[in-house]
């Protein structure tokens, strides 16, 4: 009865032996960061270098019958003739230029508010500012499309309520572009919020009970305290929101598809109906680095701009 | 310091936040209204302000027009599915960039970092293209392949590792410890917080994800819930209670998720830009 057991155990031992001698053999100290990393590299090199690559030659090649055949400039040269494109990038502008400002304020004005030592519940009114951050933004876009509907929708109703007259949201050029800065802000408020009110926290007391001794008043802390102190988040959420409205896609795809009239067409809706509607990949792709040239410039001219005043 | 605001200014900052807080929550409100009446009681005027009970009604429709159960399935398999490789994958990484020194370590960290910079509208084309060369348009790796090594959750697992102690590892290498051992056994357990941050940032990217599964799936029992969901302002007639539903599913699970772990919730979604 005893003799098997032991020779079980043995067998055991000895195989985990060969097993710790194996791994030991195959991955050293030495090996071993390669073999961590090689599963991100090979993923990173087939899935974005290559597209990024390929993204580019395509953008110097034009289909003709069936083939990419290279034709220069040509794609860059049609673009800059194209006014649904050209359109599209002023919207894009447009959009940047009121609508990241009118968030930033807002946000860190409820930030400063909520962090002010009178509010109490400020954990509730985080948690319902914050609330918006979390959503899908085609369900949201969902959503404010049927609250903004011409005639239906609930926000004309309360307007009507209020003498308003009936505001054509999603139909007219203006409107459906104010449309999309209202969802955008509504999506986006409560995330820069919760970045400056991080910020704030990280403001030393010291500072402020200082200036209160020295008779500085509220107002007159929170532009010579809060706002110098919170200089870097400042410049990281205009970078992060100029980034993603170059991006813009989800919303204007959902609510307006770009309409009326090209009045909310962007620069990334463009490439989509390029590339996966007419199927034309190398004027999309010549879209896509025109979007990768804006973006470079803008991030590094905000940049600077931040390491300036610094 | 208190008695620097007047009561009139206290109760102005007051109304002045719950008008805010109300006008963030009044959507969510107003889609589980729609959610629970009939696309005509959504449409009235003066619309129905409270829920119905078409709750169930509206999901039978919306079964019946999107095979509703199978898009959920679809959804929270793929989020799942790449949360989990994914944050193997760049946990991985993440730690061999934090804790080992290695020939390139810092050039080919460096070009990682430098391919967050770059739009990912960038690789829409080719990635197609290469979908269509492997035949893998409308399949569940051509919506989560790609999306498996994410530079950012790298990026924030190195930050997050590069303090964990050398003593550690130098000790359990001594004791005869494997590589993968210590990585599955001591180092992954030790960083749960900072992981949970990235899984749930990982999670949301991809539950949330549109254009990418929009260009490679093409057959609606394929689609994933923002895909799905789009595909309904498609039809002719739109069925407000249908896409009331659907938003409604596609958020309030991530609410209650949010409510509950609000801490690494905001942590998450801030992808650790902020210490909290």
């Amino acid at each position: 009865m005893q003799l098997p057991l032991e020779k079980n155990n043995k067998k055991v031992v000895q195989t985990k032996a060969a097993d710790i001698n194996r791994r030991k053999r195959w991955i050293t100290p030495k090996s071993a960061p390669y073999i961590f990393i090689a599963p991100t590299v090979i993923l990173l090199i087939i899935f974005t270098l290559y597209p990024i690559v390929s993204s580019f030659l395509l953008s110097f090649k034009t289909k003709i019958a069936g083939q990419y055949v290279f034709s220069g400039f040509h794609n860059y040269i049609r673009l800059f003739h194209d006014p649904v494109f050209y359109k599209s990038l002023v919207n894009t502008f447009e959009i940047l230029i009121i609508q990241v400002p009118i968030m930033i304020f807002l946000a860190l004005i409820i930030a400063v508010l909520i962090n002010s030592p009178i509010v109490k519940l400020n954990a509730l009114f985080r948690i319902s500012f914050f609330m918006p951050a979390i959503t899908s933004l085609v369900a949201a876009s969902l959503v404010f499309m049927i609250l903004l509907d011409n005639n239906t929708g609930l926000v004309n109703y309360l307007l009507s309520l209020m003498g308003i007259h009936k505001i054509a949201w999603l139909t007219q050029p203006f409107w459906a572009k104010v449309s999309i800065i209202i969802l955008m802000s509504w999506r986006w408020i409560g995330y820069n919020m919760v970045i400056f009110l991080a910020g704030l926290q990280g403001i030393g007391q010291d500072l402020y009970e200082a200036a209160s001794i020295d008779g500085a008043g509220k107002v007159r802390q929170f532009f010579s305290i809060t706002l110098p102190q919170l200089k870097p988040i400042f410049v990281f959420t205009v970078v992060l929101s100029t980034i993603g409205t170059l991006q813009l896609f989800d919303e204007p795809y959902i609510l307006t598809g770009g309409g009326p009239s090209n009045a909310t067409m962007t620069i990334t809706l463009y490439l989509y109906q390029n590339g996966f509607k007419y199927f034309d990949f190398g004027y999309a792709s010549a879209i896509a680095y025109v979007l990768v040239i804006i973006t470079a410039i803008l991030s590094w001219i905000q940049l600077k701009w931040a390491g300036d005043k610094d | 310091m208190k008695n620097q605001y007047s009561p009139v200014s206290k109760t102005v900052i007051y109304l002045l936040l719950i008008f805010g807080a109300l006008l963030s929550i009044a959507p969510f409100y107003w889609m589980f209204v729609g959610a629970t009446n009939a696309s005509g009681d959504i449409l009235h005027i003066p619309p129905r302000l409270l829920p119905g009970k078409h709750l169930i009604e509206n999901f039978k429709n919306l079964q019946e027009s999107l095979g509703m159960t199978r898009i959920m399935f679809n959804s929270l398999f793929v989020s799942l599915v790449s949360t989990f490789l994914s944050l193997l994958i760049c946990s991985a990484a993440g730690y061999a960039f934090a804790k080992f020194k290695f020939k390139g370590r810092d050039v080919i960290f460096f070009a990682i970092l430098l391919t967050m910079m770059i739009p990912s509208q960038v690789t829409l084309v080719p990635l197609f293209k290469l979908m269509v060369a492997l035949n893998w348009l409308d399949t569940y790796q051509a919506v989560i392949l790609p999306q498996l090594a994410v530079p950012f959750a790298i990026f924030l697992i190195r930050q997050n590792m590069l303090s964990f102690p050398d003593d550690l590892l130098k000790a359990a290498r001594i004791d005869g410890a494997g590589e993968l051992r210590i990585f599955f056994t001591i180092v992954l357990p030790t960083m749960k917080p900072a992981l949970a941050a990235v899984a749930i940032f990982l999670f949301m990217s991809q539950w949330n994800s549109f254009i990418w599964p929009l260009v490679v799936l093409s057959s609606p029992d394929m689609y994933t819930l923002p895909v799905a969901l789009s595909s309904l302002i498609g039809l002719a007639r739109i069925d407000y209670g249908q896409v009331m539903l659907g938003a409604t599913i596609s958020t309030v699970p991530v609410i209650v998720f949010f409510l509950i772990f609000q801490k690494q919730f905001i942590a998450g979604i801030l992808g650790g830009s902020v210490k909290e």
